[in-house]
């Protein structure tokens, strides 16, 4: 699958080479860490690609290379994209953060797009959307819904990103709930249905009510549907398939708007490289319809949330927040900077377990 | 750490069927290794009955249709490897690999109208009474059709190499291709069979994710089970019984382990994460100390003139 769009990649732009319209477009590469039909992370970002086929016509080439393992494959795949003619490179996984940095050196004229990084250099951009907000909301709703206030949590790898969404949706999960108790299963890995079906029937038999989710398919969807009593929320997509029940609400990426910018960034020649951090105001997140399995009034509460973070009224890290380990981190009223969320390492009071590390 | 939020009924059910895809694509590739072919084309396999297996139990509304039409299906793509290796004498290895990148492939074309749709149930076989027999009822008697299917499969293998004539020559055959073909048994015939024998199982297994384990379809959904059964077979040594005991070896601890984190037992979770590789590949390699019981043609290309 992987060899074949590349394989196709490759006769596509020696047949470039050799015309003399070669020069005319604009040929962006992505590289994808799972297949475009998981239905979550990875289709988004294709659908994104779409979208910037569709803006600019013929004058943009898109190719995709999906399911590549971060680490030296990826490494392999983004320096065969940059040979094969690419002008810009989205990698869109937090693994392939060092291999984009290594094929950048080497290729100093082709742009990348790193998501969800904190490595740049000055062909290298970063960006990533803050699931922290829209995670904040579903806590929110988690909270006021779960009867058993057991909420289980299947977490990819400890990362700060995945720590960052485990915290927001406690903290709201608590504020709304002051019972709540998160049960936290790492899975170590970001696409594996049959690992993610088995961590989330596992939460379920230990009593979870209310499963969370920072992995990419939609099987604990399937898992908590078949369960019965149980709420989940679509992840990275909108999971509507599974509306109104078990999916109660998601969170969407929407990169079509910031891949297009960037796109014609390059063609315009006004590419500079850039961290880019946006949320639930710009639009990069969106909340997916919220079903009507959630009470009228929690609904109302959750759409509220959403309206005072996007217009910036409401942090979803403000204080008085402590760690761990009891010890102060926020003070009353103080929200938390970008710095500390984009490393966040650690969790926050009254989350039981510890991180892996 | 709370041990007592862990059901010891509910884990044992749930490992029960975790090992079951693996079983099937293990025990399917074992009876292709015993006749002497090494098909790393399980992973391809699984996944085309995968989805083989679900549309046609969506289409059709009855999910042991869609077993047969999973069997079927893997049955048809290991066809091209036995055509490739025992009639056009390609490398065993490389048909293999390219077997599983195909697979991979044709199965996310034949599966992209089927993302979100939910599969028909394939009903727990009802025992009845002794469904309410304590603690071992629920463990026991609370499984579908093709979870039972899988241990007589393990068995009627067994007993097929072990006690019949038929198994006998499938071993000859895998032992030494010339002395089977002096004796007037028709090697690429018997090795055909196995191989679309072992795609079958495979195809069964495959379908036992997206139809029982996950149940829906997903692109690339059984990322790399293919692959662990592969290794189950070799770590087995090529013993029924003994795969069987690792698959249920690794489904069991991978269940544990989500369940001990899940109780927050204070193991650091990497070690949780890698113990089903560990552990299972470490009870097997000491329970096979003995010989290594590779049949002695494995991968070896045979042709009646050499």
């Amino acid at each position: 699958m992987n060899r074949r769009t590349l394989l196709a990649g490759a006769a596509v732009a020696l047949a470039l080479a050799t015309g003399a319209y070669a020069q005319d477009k604009t040929k962006v590469g992505f590289v994808y860490v799972g297949p475009i039909g998981d239905g979550g992370w990875t289709y988004e970002h294709d659908q994104a690609r779409l979208a910037v086929e569709e803006e600019f016509g013929d004058a943009v080439e898109t190719v995709y290379v999906e399911s590549v393992a971060e680490g030296p494959d990826s490494e392999r795949v983004m320096t065969q994209m940059a040979l094969d003619g690419a002008d810009l490179i989205f990698t869109t996984s937090f693994g392939y953060m060092d291999p984009t940095i290594n094929v950048a050196k080497k290729f100093p004229d082709v742009k990348f797009e790193h998501a969800t990084g904190y490595k740049r250099a000055d062909n290298v951009s970063t960006y990533s959307a803050r699931f922290y907000e829209g995670r904040a909301i579903q806590g929110h709703i988690a909270g006021k819904m779960t009867e058993s206030n057991i909420i289980g949590y299947i977490g990819s790898y400890p990362i700060p990103e995945v720590i960052r969404g485990i915290n927001s949706a406690f903290i709201h999960a608590k504020k709304a709930n002051p019972d709540v108790q998160f049960k936290i299963v790492w899975a170590y890995t970001w696409f594996d249905p049959a690992k993610e079906a088995d961590a989330a029937r596992t939460l379920i038999d230990q009593g979870a009510d209310v499963i969370l989710q920072h992995t990419d398919s939609t099987a604990p969807q399937a898992a908590a549907q078949e369960a019965g009593n149980v709420i989940t929320f679509g992840q990275a997509s909108d999971m509507a398939q599974y509306a109104p029940k078990p999916r109660v609400s998601s969170i969407i990426d929407n990169w079509a708007p910031y891949y297009i910018d960037r796109v014609k960034a390059v063609m315009d020649g006004t590419w500079e490289s850039t961290d880019t951090w946006d949320g639930i105001g710009p639009g990069m997140v969106g909340i997916g319809e919220i079903t009507d399995a959630v009470p009228a009034e929690v609904k109302e509460e959750a759409l509220a949330l959403k309206e005072q973070i996007a217009s910036g009224d409401y942090h979803p890290f403000t204080g008085p927040i402590n760690k761990q380990d009891g010890s102060a981190w926020l003070a009353d009223g103080e929200t938390a900077d970008d710095g500390t969320l984009a490393g966040m390492n650690f969790y926050v009071e009254g989350i039981e377990g510890d991180i892996p590390q | 750490m709370d041990l007592s939020a862990i059901n010891p009924m509910l884990f044992v059910a749930g490992f029960l069927v975790a090992a079951t895809p693996l079983i099937f694509a293990a025990i399917g590739e074992l009876v292709a290794e015993k006749s002497g072919t090494l098909n790393l084309g399980v992973e391809g396999m699984m996944i085309t009955g995968a989805i083989c297996g679900f549309a046609v139990a969506v289409e059709s509304g009855s999910p042991l249709l869609g077993f047969a039409a999973a069997a079927l299906g893997g049955a048809a793509l290991s066809l091209l490897f036995a055509f490739l290796t025992q009639v056009t004498l390609a490398n065993q290895v490389a048909s293999g690999l390219a077997l599983t990148l195909f697979g991979l492939g044709l199965s996310s074309l034949l599966g992209q109208s089927y993302v979100g749709i939910k599969p028909p149930r394939l009903p727990d076989i009802d025992f009845g009474p002794l469904r309410e027999i304590p603690v071992i009822g629920p463990i026991l008697f609370t499984h579908d059709i093709i979870l039972y299917l899988g241990l007589v499969l393990v068995a009627a293998v067994w007993a097929m190499l072990k006690f019949t004539r038929a198994g006998l020559v499938l071993r000859a055959v895998g032992e030494s291709h010339d002395a089977a073909h002096a004796l007037g048994y028709p090697v690429k015939r018997i090795r055909t069979m196995a191989i679309l024998f072992g795609g079958a199982c495979a195809g069964v297994g495959g379908a036992y994710i997206s139809l029982i384990r996950v149940p829906q379809w997903t692109e690339g959904m059984t990322a790399g089970i293919g692959w662990i059964a592969l290794a189950l077979v070799v770590f087995a040594s090529w013993k029924p019984w003994r795969l069987l005991l690792g698959a249920y070896l690794f489904g069991g601890i991978t269940q544990l382990q989500l369940n001990l984190q899940g109780a927050g037992v204070a193991i650091p979770v990497e070690y949780l994460a890698m113990s089903p590789y560990v552990i299972t590949i470490v009870v097997l390699v000491i329970l096979s100390r003995d010989k290594s019981a590779a049949p002695a043609s494995l991968g070896r290309i045979f042709h009646a003139s050499s």
